[in-house]
């Protein structure tokens, strides 16, 4: 049959480019940082194979206590990211007009273009001793001498919410934009009040957004780099700085991609856990948007 | 309305609402508006109003247009992100087609596999790529001492670099658009007598080029403003916001640094309300 | 183009013949040994319920999907093997599949296009039918500009600028509101007449098929139930399923108690007793079971003891009490509950007088064997 063959021959073809990005760019890379990250270093050009890399790193409590730090602080930003972003979310998508909804919008994504660069350094300006916000207090007399809000576990959170938050409200903005408003009319004619609609009917509705955002925001969070150097200065200790520390500094490129790795499933564990806990998959959210 | 709560509840609301987008602005502001203090450095108090941070020629106040390292930076970005562009756009059409109208086993799983990359932590990306590229390299040479220069760092890791999640993001959005075609269009045209490349060519296409227009905007953008990825592949040429980070680390925040972040935001801006344009859904029926 | 070959020497006066078409998906038999033929220049409908196959077989004519076996034939030659895009059968999608990044003109001309005609040629072939269609001046609109039924209109236009042997429409009406719909029925039969082309018309709404059509076929399950006029579709259906399909009707199902010649006497499950004609395949034997078949229109509903006319002894009769009328201006109808406690229905004539029926009233149903259609189960 010809037609059996043009369609054999066009998903050939249509595969390939997919199966080559995908391959040689991601499974590929990952499956050989798995292998540098178990082998040892026993002399010059000599390794062994072996798990001291990642039995280094849970010697060393500094290590440890860095990705645990990391992993606490991304789900203190996603669960802020969510708690700030909702409300605006539910807003832009339920509330506002037909025409303030899409400037709205708008205005949602404009940020989300900007270099990560430019806003750590917009925040630097307006937070270190001598920025806006402190020039300011002064100019205006609350405070007598220079303050810096800089290089503080506060400002790195800050920065990080403001980094990751656009993308908790992009997707639960489209998925509320999908709910008829009649379903919350109904609730309400049903004798629901405010705090069980939105308990029973919105949240439930909104579910695969808010797992979806949550997913992206922790992920971007955890593997964020620049935010946290930028405001937390030298001792915000992140995580990724300590790989690029590992690959850059010291030139140890098997504890670095062992890091690396611990990185990765750390996050996929506590990704996969989320999933199980509120009953989605992946499929159900995050390749949805 | 989809809730009518009451009033004070409204203003308050409002004011939640008005605050966030306050935040959300702070720091563009704080990042643009120093680019025209007439001052050596970004901070109040303002000085008076001037251009010379972009167009001034001489030191100290060296514009940018004028600051070769930061020009060059605009270069090799531009280039990166133009050939980030083309390539995920072009991967990512072929991925809609391959996963709206292919039929093929364990398409989930590979569905998956295709939006994996962009929950990947973008330093671990770089990093697993500068591995293997490095592996591969040092293996080359040792073996057969071919010397492949274009694994070591540089522009060609980088394109690849970013390419590999940006990819993701292409592919979504051209696949969005593609799910919404009827394909009794397609039958239609192929009814009335067309090739099989005639209609592609002058149905399919043309119905997709708006979505392939948006994706690339979107993927100039996102390699242009990329930095984790970046860091880790970047060899001699810095693109543009490598060398920002640079003289940010080096030289401490300088003025100019707000001019060229005021030239990014603005340009950002623009090619995202024309990507948005282009891609509104022209009313249909 | 299709080959002239000793095809040619069969000339034939149908447009289109399906021979034996089979399409079988996996186990199931979508299409199940169709056969058919459509003289030149008439009006066929394919009209059966949705799922019946008739889809899938008019997607076999148009080329997009081939048949398990069975042959197609355009104009006397077969066009199994030709590619859709080589087959001189235009189709008009349900949904019409207009282009919308095209305006009306590039639409109508797209096929001219295909086929490499020249510019000036397009240009008088495209103003020549959309004079034709009466939308002379819409050649620069978008098509997001037109209403329904120019859509309409247009994407008959741009597959009869073709000069195609078939048109094939598929339930095209179906997105239209009700007024509309009506309008355009009327509209296409009169298209079909100026054209002058073969139209193929796939619906499962019955009252499209019945009111533009020369000939309807009834499909079910895959295979043709019954061909015929619409006329003939109605008052002699040569099955069960058509007599229910086509039209509205009373239905009971019930075993024979009695054959005389072409007449049987029929129980039914809920008591009742009536006299009827055989109709379709098979002759029903005693205790055989039967569905019998009446029109609304043909029973006559009076007021008990109203009229001093006696009934035709001959006539089947039934007694019972009015539940509801159904007031429709000349369709008016009445919903009688008889003795068994089942609702027949019959048309009635309410002029607004007081001798009208209404709820309750006591009623004497009646109509003739004749129309009473028995089909052996």
């Amino acid at each position: 049959m010809m037609q059996k063959d043009i369609k054999r021959l066009s998903l050939i073809l249509l595969f390939a480019p997919f199966a080559l990005w995908i391959f040689l760019l991601i499974v590929l890379p990952h499956l050989g940082m798995f292998y540098i990250s178990v082998r040892e270093k026993v002399g010059p050009r000599m390794y062994e194979f072996g798990l001291g890399n990642y039995i280094n790193f849970f010697a060393e409590p500094i290590y440890w206590n860095t990705l645990i730090r990391t992993g606490s602080m991304s789900l203190l930003v996603t669960a802020l990211a969510l708690l700030l972003g909702f409300p605006i979310a539910y807003y832009i998508a339920k509330i506002a007009g037909n025409r303030t909804r899409g400037a709205l919008f708008l205005m949602c994504l404009i940020p989300l273009w900007v270099s990560d660069l430019i806003r750590a350094f917009g925040w630097i300006l307006l937070l270190r001793e001598t920025g806006i916000i402190s020039s300011s207090l002064q100019w205006a007399g609350v405070i007598n001498t220079p303050i810096e809000f800089l290089y503080n576990d506060a400002a790195v959170i800050m920065g990080l919410v403001y980094t990751v938050i656009l993308f908790m409200i992009v997707p639960l903005v489209s998925t509320l934009d999908g709910m008829d408003n009649s379903m919350i009319e109904a609730g309400y004619n049903l004798g629901g009040n405010g705090p069980t609609v939105l308990r029973r009917i919105i949240i439930p509705y909104a579910m695969p957004g808010i797992v979806s955002g949550c997913i992206v925001v922790f992920m971007l969070t955890a593997g964020s780099y620049l935010t946290p150097i930028l405001l937390g200065g030298k001792n915000s200790s992140w995580f990724t700085e300590q790989i690029y520390d590992q690959f850059i500094t010291r030139y140890n490129w098997e504890s670095g991609a062992a890091f690396g790795f611990l990185l990765l499933a750390f996050t996929s564990l506590v990704v996969w856990g989320g999933l199980k806990l509120s009953g989605q998959t992946l499929n159900s959210t995050v390749a949805k948007s | 309305m989809a809730i009518k709560p009451n009033t004070a509840f409204l203003t308050s609301y409002r004011i939640y609402v008005a605050a966030f987008f306050v935040f959300l602005a702070a720091p563009l502001v704080a990042a643009g508006m120093f680019a025209f203090n007439d001052s050596l450095f970004p901070s109040l108090p303002w000085q008076g109003f001037t251009l010379d941070w972009f167009f001034n020629d001489t030191e100290p106040k060296l514009g940018m247009f004028h600051d070769r390292r930061l020009l060059r930076g605009l270069y090799y970005s531009f280039v990166i992100a133009s050939f980030v562009s083309l390539l995920s756009v072009f991967v990512g059409t072929c991925n809609a087609f391959l996963f709206v109208r292919c039929r093929f086993p364990a398409k989930d799983f590979f569905y998956i596999m295709m939006v994996l990359p962009l929950v990947i932590p973008g330093v671990i990306l770089g990093i697993s790529i500068l591995l293997l590229a490095s592996n591969i390299a040092n293996g080359a040479e040792e073996a057969l001492s071919l010397d492949l220069d274009f694994l070591r760092p540089g522009l060609i890791l980088v394109v690849l670099g970013q390419f590999s999640f940006i990819t993701t993001i292409t592919s979504l959005v051209i696949i969005a658009r593609l799910k919404k075609f009827d394909e009794s269009m397609e039958e239609a045209a192929f009814n009335l007598g067309a090739s099989r490349v005639r209609v592609l060519r002058t149905i399919t296409l043309p119905f997709l080029f708006p979505a392939m227009a948006a994706a690339g905007i979107v993927a100039f953008l996102v390699s242009f403003e990329n930095f984790n990825t970046t860091l880790f592949l970047v060899g001699s040429e810095a693109p543009l916001t490598i060398t920002m980070y640079d003289r940010m680390v080096k030289v401490g925040s300088t003025p100019v640094l707000n001019a060229v972040s005021f030239f990014l935001m603005v340009g950002s801006a623009l090619l995202a309300l024309i990507s948005i344009l282009v891609n509104r859904d022209k009313p249909q029926t | 183009m299709q080959s002239m070959t000793e095809n040619d020497l069969a000339t034939t006066d149908n447009d289109l013949e399906c021979v034996q078409v089979r399409k079988h998906f996996g186990s199931v038999r979508a299409v199940d040994d169709v056969s058919f033929e459509i003289p030149k220049g008439s009006f066929f409908s394919i009209l059966g319920p949705s799922g019946c196959g008739k889809t899938t077989l008019m997607r076999m004519i148009a080329g997009f999907e081939s048949p398990t076996s069975g042959d197609i034939r355009i104009k006397g030659n077969s066009v199994i093997g030709t590619p859709p895009n080589k087959r001189n059968v235009k189709m008009v999608f349900q949904h019409l599949a207009l282009f919308p990044m095209m305006n009306v003109y590039e639409n109508i001309a797209y096929g001219l296009r295909c086929a490499g005609v020249s510019k000036e040629v397009i240009r008088t072939k495209v103003h020549d039918v959309l004079e034709r269609i009466s939308l002379p001046d819409v050649a620069n609109r978008e098509i997001s500009q037109l209403s329904g039924g120019q859509k309409q209109r247009i994407a008959i236009a741009r597959c009869m600028v073709l000069d195609p042997d078939v048109l094939l429409l598929d339930e095209p009406l179906g997105a239209l509101d009700l007024k509309l719909r009506e309008a355009m029925k009327i509209e296409l039969k009169l298209l079909q007449h100026q054209f002058d082309t073969t139209f193929v018309y796939i619906t499962h709404d019955q009252s499209e098929a019945l009111v533009m059509s020369d000939n309807v076929a009834i499909m079910n399950q895959g295979k043709f139930v019954q061909i015929g006029t619409p006329q003939e579709l109605y008052h002699n259906p040569s099955a069960a399923f058509v007599a229910g399909f086509v039209g509205d009707t009373n239905r009971w199902a019930g075993k024979v108690t009695r054959v005389e010649n072409g007449a049987v006497e029929v129980a039914t499950e809920a008591g009742l007793t009536m006299r009827g004609s055989v109709r379709g395949t098979g002759t029903p034997a005693v205790g055989d079971t039967v569905s019998a078949f009446v029109r609304p229109e043909f029973i006559s509903a009076e007021k008990t003891g109203a009229s001093d006319k006696p009934v035709d002894p001959a006539h089947n009769v039934i007694n019972g009490k009015v539940d509801s009328i159904l007031f429709n201006g000349a369709n008016s109808r009445v919903l009688v509950r008889d003795g068994a406690g089942e609702l027949i229905e019959a048309d009635v004539v309410l002029t607004g007088s007081t001798q009208d029926l209404k709820p309750k009233d006591n009623v004497t149903l009646s109509w003739s064997p004749e129309q009473t259609m028995c089909f052996k189960a």
